[in-house]
């Protein structure tokens, strides 16, 4: 049973990281490899909040959400500038720097050790400490980060956002301030993005800067990839199938050294395979080709 | 009468080449401008300026008493100058309705504070477009089309929601590049109808266009480019007379 909770545990975290990197990718065309980062800013503000100043829950979650969104605004501009894959190589760059800064700043982040011990979280004095309580509290932050992001791509915004991914000269000739929708989404998302490495963190309760590479902003790319992008749904669909499909392996006797490296392999192929023969995903509606 | 757009010796080159040399034009309130010339006569440059597509050299473009020279697109656009692209430019995957709908200005749904805050607000100002938006398409005959993504459209059809789209932002300077070039003469007829009856309206026109007699039957007014100057203005049998234009273009 409580593996079937930290499936579905795990599933709510990437579909938080999915759903974010979508309305980046899929939604406003502009392909980031970066977000690991914000997982993993979100995952260490928390973590470092907790075990050093012992502030609440809450309270970290918002300054993992802002702190983050920040740093999303100033991964965001280089995309006014540059575009596509040079666009995607700048984030890459800035997925660089912050795994650089989790693994060597070691008198504040733990360098490769990580951070361990970090506290249960408690909300207004109820004490999460079960894979249930976890569940829960997933479940919820889950359905608000859909929530808002149906909002936003069923609205104007998001028909702009759409018009900026296909066409941003045709936008810019109908008076859409194409510059500051491409840097707002970017600061959403990261937000997004960080609400995940939060609950990672409390979940897991150590963190270290493995967690958070180029490897996992791949990942989380092909979830949004395979899912669908520009579909909402897509990754909530892709979240689910990427997170349990190397879980299937377990059950056919691999033993869990192989299994880790299956699972890469599995990504790979799985993403070559779609892109070839499904660019769009199960239920996407933006394909990368143009 | 004011003039509209007044454009005051704009020059712009490109390494080397000049594109538009010491160019000046006024544009009268509520008139149809046709603008002709040969292939890199500078006809575009001069549309991708006005709109501050291209950065100009030097000069002054001069809009309803604003200075467009340093503007960003978008703003100009805010300003009421809207324009179709040579290479026609729509979301080829969206409906025709969400294309006017992505046109029109001032939307309030475009703020997320209002989508999230004030979404009453919001769904009442997306109806009275939507409302709009059929009534636009029905004006030019083609509500039928509404739900169509535009790429399943034929090509003269997509012109005439570019058309649409220029004219659901609600400019009242429209720029139009090639407007019935490669389209079937059916088409041509209901694109120049459409635009004969704007400028009663309240709409001004520039039309670049290759279709000499589209333009001779449409403008009230021409003028000759070559190679980044004004050769020749006037009313259209004026031009089409001009010797230097005959000499030029029309042999």
């Amino acid at each position: 049973m409580e593996y079937l909770l930290h499936i579905l545990i795990l599933i709510g975290i990437y579909v938080i990281l999915a759903v974010s990197l979508n309305l980046i990718v899929g939604y406003s065309g502009l392909l980031s490899i970066a977000h690991a980062s914000f997982y993993g800013v979100g995952a260490y503000v928390a973590a470092l909040l907790a075990l050093k100043l012992h502030s609440p829950f809450l309270a970290n979650i918002i300054c993992a959400i802002i702190l983050s969104g920040l740093l999303g605004a100033i991964v965001g501009i280089p995309s006014l500038r540059i575009r596509d894959d040079y666009f995607a190589i700048a984030t890459f760059a800035f997925q660089v720097i912050t795994f650089s800064v989790m693994n060597n700043w070691v008198s504040f982040t733990g360098g490769p050790m990580g951070l361990p011990g970090i506290p249960r979280p408690a909300i207004f004095g109820w004490k999460i400490t079960t894979h249930y309580d976890f569940l829960i509290v997933i479940l919820v932050l889950c359905i608000i980060i859909l929530w808002i992001s149906h909002k936003i791509v069923t609205s104007p915004f998001g028909r702009v956002l759409k018009a900026v991914r296909e066409d941003e000269i045709f936008a810019q000739a109908m008076g859409k301030n194409v510059a500051s929708y491409k840097v707002l989404i970017f600061v959403i998302g990261a937000g997004m993005a960080s609400v995940a490495g939060v609950m990672y963190a409390y979940y897991i309760s150590f963190i270290d800067p493995t967690s958070f590479t180029i490897m996992e902003s791949i990942l989380i790319i092909s979830i949004v990839i395979i899912g669908g992008a520009g579909n909402i749904w897509g990754s909530v669909l892709g979240a689910a199938v990427l997170v349990i499909l190397p879980e299937a392996l377990r059950f056919l006797g691999m033993p869990s050294s192989i299994a880790a490296n299956m699972r890469q392999i599995i990504y790979g192929a799985l993403l070559v395979i779609f892109m070839l023969f499904r660019p769009q995903g199960f239920i996407g509606e933006y394909t990368f080709r143009k | 009468m004011k003039p509209a757009l007044n454009i005051k010796s704009v020059n712009k080159k490109f390494d080397g080449t000049v594109a538009l040399d010491d160019f000046s034009l006024e544009i009268p309130q509520n008139s149809i401008t046709g603008i002709i010339g040969p292939n890199g006569a500078g006809k575009t440059t001069l549309f991708n300026v006005i709109t501050g597509f291209l950065p100009l050299d030097s000069g002054k473009i001069i809009y309803n008493g604003k200075n467009l020279s340093r503007m960003p697109s978008y703003k100009i656009a805010r300003a009421g100058i809207a324009r179709t692209f040579q290479q026609l430019r729509l979301i080829t995957r969206m409906t025709v309705l969400d294309n006017i709908l992505l046109s029109f200005q001032n939307q309030a749904g475009e703020y997320l504070k209002n989508t999230f805050l004030f979404p009453g607000r919001v769904k009442k100002q997306e109806r009275k477009n939507r409302e709009k938006a059929n009534e636009l398409l029905a004006f030019m005959g083609i509500e039928e089309k509404a739900g169509d993504l535009v790429e399943d459209l034929s090509y003269g059809q997509q012109k005439m929601i570019s058309l649409a789209c220029c004219l659901a932002s609600g400019a009242d300077l429209l720029l139009l590049d090639e407007p019935v070039a490669g389209i079937n003469p059916s088409m041509i007829e209901k694109i120049l109808m459409v635009i004969k009856k704007l400028p009663e309206a309240g709409k001004t026109f520039v039309i670049i266009e290759h279709n000499i007699e589209a333009v001779m039957r449409v403008c009230d007014r021409v003028i000759f480019m070559d190679e980044g100057k004004k050769i020749a203005e006037g009313d259209p049998e004026s031009v089409r007379h001009d010797p230097a234009v005959i000499e030029a273009y029309l042999e």
